[in-house]
């Protein structure tokens, strides 16, 4: 393991200790997904990886967006887009709460100082269908991760089970970093040649970005978009395995489940928009959940999804 | 005769969940152990965030062997019979032996099972116990099938006796048993063995573990009053939290801070709330100015520092808190001094009910109520339905949608805000009043009259709809808003005619959904079940209440129970039981009479028929009791119209003692029972005798 003399100066410092922690532990380090996710649990190397009896073992960090959470750059640690750090292992580990603590160490919380505790806090995806069990870490009463043993995803049992780990950079990295409001946070370095906060960075996007999420965003064009990604997404998976072109079985399933993230952050933006009632709501995250599961059905018939042949 | 040890070592258990898993563990494996024939001493669970154990003392060493002797079918029985018997006892036919018996020649089967080692037993009874645990969520992990709380991963059982301990073993999903432990994850993370119970608890204390719950809660506890004395100030006491705050941690280490000034302005409600639920924080208050100035958390570990790290990290996230709650504050109160309108408005759009409709309707109908039902509590009018009107209003607040368990204590302070005067606020927050058996019931007028109209639209509109709770069911609480709208009559001496005032009007504003109005006399024969349950507990019997609910306005429910009260203390009294014997023996004799002749002897009697003193003296205590009775009675002075009836009791008692009813002369038979009829009927004035039991 790498060992690091110096309390990192940088929200990308932690990430990088992160990744590298990480990789050192085996894990593949992906990219973010290429797509506009509420959290890094959407990223399909999460969702539909951790179905079936493939072992997996991936970490990445993942831009994240919930349009309600605009606060136009102003709130100190409020934002509508924020990464995500996702640890995703199957099976899980016997010393999965091991590893977790070796990478708090690798971004300089030092357990001796702090008070490190795991507070119970169930988590469920009504969206994908998914739950699990598992904790909020707790460092001096701040939570600064998720830990999830995964027991359903789109409707099917996780066997064997994946551990999941969530970690919300910025919160985390002002914590360790000392500074006080977000934007305030040193992105790189404080004695590179151009020093960059993270209000340098995101401070102006923040705002736009409110303004669109809260008033700018076309509603009716956005309801029409989350139509046409449910049909489409319903369209994919709707034809047949068999693929007339190569003459092999070819089942969609990245694609559709690409139309359910489609829908899922339309959703979210809806949301924001305030158009969405009460009642409605219910409906439309049952409709992206109906979706959720019909990809997960369909992962399963693949060869990353499908369960391995029981030797006989 | 040997000792048990057993730890399940596991990854972080849930603090709601380990008192109950204690106890589960302890009856579980207590109860296995003696079902198999094994006994035992004593018995004690402990828990820490990371381990249930138990220890059990004076084990015996080996069950007692066992002889069961069954009977057979006769030796002639058909062979499936036979097969069968033998099937059911797991024995062969020259094992079975033959008797004569009552039907002649029968087989027995004499099952006989020796005594079984203790470790044996323990084996059995702890894997099937970890197998069956009932959490109330469980989930599996790894590639495993087993389910517990959260990942298991040691088993230690170990059975000691002056011999030496020895491991039990027992292996469940690949996790075998052992005599192997660890103390505190960060302060003490190497495993170590022990040898029985009291090396375990002493190693694992000095191994930064203190086992027993209790004696985690008194260190905190203490902890927190110390360092609270030490800054001037003085601990909240939190049971709850207290319980909680210990199942979090296995080596507690309170820390003590102040709140920042600029967030002692806050409503202390809302910085206990805050600080309880985000952080588990307790709240001390300063006794001088009697506000919450500072906060204790309770760290897991022995920090290197003194702790100075962990209380700058928790006072940074206490600062991030409560700059929320000053935001929705100050939000709020905005909304409060503006009169509140935007919320009123907005509970237009949030459904109580989809048969019954939005908050804002359900609002309306209450304010209705509150102002008609306002004149039996004393209060205005106007103010109860102005009261009513904004009781609800914080619903919408920021603060109540942060922190529900604040609803009502904002409300008062945001009618405050916004104005309204003391009764209107107390209304808001009292109104929901009272809500478990234990909580106060609002005696000023205006809460008094929200609160009840609050509870009865609620009873009314689910019995429009047919929503009654059955059984154990009864998913919106209506047992307890009757039993609430009991405790607010009686405890405000409301007199007020239910059926035909408040759930009759209140029935009307809600008016018939699909059709159906709610049947206010169904109504109130909820309330009158609800209240031979209330008044069971205050030691008055159901049947009391049932000779009592015959009387005309039994929906009045305080003249019901003053009724009841008054009938109980008679009949605890000599000549109360007395009565009720002659008064019973009296109907019987005119039932039968009455059965017989097919007419009503209510013909009144005539003294000129008397024949006996007895009868005469009968004829004059009537009289002089039914001039008292009927007065009282009016005066609905109960207890006078119980001694005007004990009078009673001797000249009853004589009469049945010289008196034969049934006599030749059908004229004085007839005049008897016309007499015996005067009896019933001034009985029947005060309560339905024939109700009571005894």
């Amino acid at each position: 393991m790498a060992v690091f003399s110096s309390a990192p100066r940088s929200f990308q410092e932690i990430i990088l200790r992160l990744q590298s922690y990480w990789a050192e532990q085996g894990c593949a380090i992906l990219q973010p997904y290429d797509m506009e996710v509420g959290a890094g649990t959407f990223h399909p190397a999460t969702t539909l990886r951790s179905l079936g009896s493939k072992a997996w073992a991936a970490a990445y960090v993942q831009p994240s967006r919930r349009p309600t959470d605009g606060r136009y750059g102003e709130n100190p640690n409020r934002l509508q887009h924020y990464y995500q750090y996702q640890v995703i292992i199957k099976p899980s580990p016997p010393n999965m709460q091991d590893l977790y603590l070796g990478s708090l160490a690798a971004i300089g919380i030092d357990a001796s100082l702090h008070d490190i505790r795991f507070v119970e806090d169930d988590w469920e995806s009504p969206t994908l269908g998914a739950w699990g069990l598992g904790w909020e870490v707790w460092c001096d009463g701040m939570e600064v991760s998720q830990f999830t043993y995964f027991q359903q995803v789109g409707g099917h049992d996780c066997k064997p089970v994946s551990g999941e780990l969530t970690y919300g950079l910025e919160r985390l990295a002002m914590y360790v970093l000392g500074a006080e409001h977000v934007m305030d946070m040193p992105f790189n370095a404080p004695d590179a040649p151009i020093p960059l906060t993270y209000g340098d960075i995101f401070r102006q996007t923040e705002e736009e970005y409110s303004r669109h999420n809260f008033d700018g965003a076309d509603t009716a064009q956005l309801l029409r978009h989350f139509e046409d990604a449910e049909a489409e997404c319903q369209r994919l998976l709707d034809a047949p395995p068999l693929d007339p072109k190569t003459g092999k079985t070819i089942i969609m399933a990245h694609p559709a489940y690409d139309q359910t993230i489609k829908a899922s952050h339309l959703f979210n933006l809806l949301d924001a928009r305030g158009v969405i009632s009460v009642t409605e709501r219910q409906a439309y995250i049952g409709r992206v959940r109906a979706l959720a599961k019909k990809c997960a059905d369909a992962f399963r018939l693949t060869d990353a999804g499908k369960d391995a042949e029981v030797a006989l | 005769m040997a000792d048990l040890l057993i730890e399940l070592f596991s990854e972080e258990i849930p603090a709601r969940m380990q008192a109950r898993a204690r106890e589960d563990l302890k009856t579980l494996i207590t109860n296995g152990l003696v079902e198999a024939g094994l006994t035992y001493a004593s018995a004690g669970a402990f828990s820490t965030p990371r381990r249930l154990t138990l220890a059990v003392e004076g084990l015996s060493a080996q069950s007692s062997p066992t002889r069961e002797e069954r009977k057979g079918p006769a030796t002639t029985a058909p062979d499936a019979a036979i097969e069968g018997f033998l099937r059911a006892t797991g024995l062969t036919k020259d094992q079975l032996d033959i008797r004569d018996d009552k039907k002649g020649q029968t087989y027995f089967a004499v099952i006989t099972k020796p005594g079984r080692p203790a470790a044996t037993i323990i084996a059995e009874v702890l894997e099937s116990t970890i197998r069956s645990f009932p959490w109330p969520k469980s989930m599996r992990w790894g590639a495993g099938t087993l389910r517990w709380v959260r990942p298991l991963h040691t088993i230690l059982c170990l059975l000691s006796d002056e011999a030496g301990a020895e491991v039990v073993p027992v292996s469940v999903d690949g996790i075998a048993s052992g005599n192997i432990t660890r103390g505190h994850r960060f302060l003490a993370p190497d495993p170590f063995a022990v040898t029985g119970f009291d090396d375990y608890a002493a190693k694992l204390k000095r191994a930064y573990v203190v086992l027993d719950s209790a004696e985690r809660e008194a260190a905190i506890w203490q902890g927190a009053q110390n360092l609270a004395f030490a800054a001037g100030m003085e601990a909240v006491e939190d049971r709850a939290l207290l319980t909680e705050v210990a199942g979090l941690v296995e080596w507690p280490t309170p820390l003590m801070g102040r709140i920042d000034d600029s967030f002692l302005h806050l409503p202390p409600e809302v910085l206990q709330t805050s600080m309880r639920e985000h952080q588990k924080f307790f709240s001390a208050r300063n006794p001088k100015t009697g506000r919450i100035e500072g906060f204790i958390t309770v760290a897991n570990t022995q920090p290197a520092d003194g702790g100075a790290v962990i209380l700058k990290g928790n006072q940074k996230v206490l600062t991030a808190r409560l700059s929320d709650a000053r935001f929705f504050w100050e939000n709020d109160l905005r909304v409060a001094k503006a009169g509140m309108g935007e919320w009123l408005d907005a509970l237009d759009t949030v459904t109580f009910h989809n048969k019954l409709g939005s908050q804002r309707a359900r609002i309306d109908r209450i304010a209705a109520l509150a102002r008609e039902i306002a004149g039996v509590v004393g209060a205005d009018a106007e103010v109860a339905e102005k009261a009513a009107r904004l009781a609800k209003a914080d619903l919408r607040s920021s603060m109540v949608g942060e922190f529900p368990e604040l609803q009502g204590v904002m409300g008062r302070y945001y009618a405050l805000a916004a104005g309204e005067d003391e009764a209107v606020a107390n209304a808001a927050r009292d109104h929901y009043s009272p809500l478990g058996p234990n909580d106060a019931v609002p005696t000023e007028p205006v809460s008094a009259a929200v609160a009840l109209a609050d509870k009865i639209d609620t009873l009314t509109g689910f019995w429009a709809i047919d929503e009654k709770p059955t059984g154990s069911k009864d998913p919106f609480a209506l047992r307890r808003a009757a039993l609430g709208v009991i405790r607010l009559v009686l405890g405000n001496r409301v007199r007020t005619n239910l059926t035909t005032g408040a759930l009759r009007f209140a029935a009307d504003l809600i008016g018939p959904i699909e059709n159906s109005f709610a049947d206010v006399n169904d109504l109130l024969s909820f309330f009158h079940d609800r209240l031979k349950v209330f008044l069971k507990d205050q030691g008055i019997r159901p049947d009391i209440i049932e000779a009592c609910l015959a009387m005309p306005n039994n929906d009045d429910l305080t003249l019901l129970v003053k009724r009841a009260e008054a009938l109980a203390a008679f009949l605890k009294t000599e000549d109360g039981t007395n009565l009720l014997q002659g008064a019973k023996r009296a109907a019987n004799i005119l039932a039968q009479a009455e059965a017989k002749d097919g007419v009503e002897y209510s013909f009144g009697a005539d003294i000129k028929f008397a024949e006996t003193d007895s009868e005469r003296a009968l004829f004059a205590a009537l009289d002089t009791a039914q001039a008292k009775i009927a007065p009282a009675m009016q005066a609905e002075d109960f207890a006078a119209a119980m001694s005007a009836m004990a009078a009673l009791r001797a000249p009853i008692d004589a009469f049945f003692t010289d008196v034969q009813v049934n006599a030749d002369s059908e004229i004085l038979r007839r005049n008897r029972l016309n007499l015996l009829h005067r009896i019933r009927a001034l009985c029947a004035g005060v309560a339905d005798f024939s109700k009571l039991e005894g």
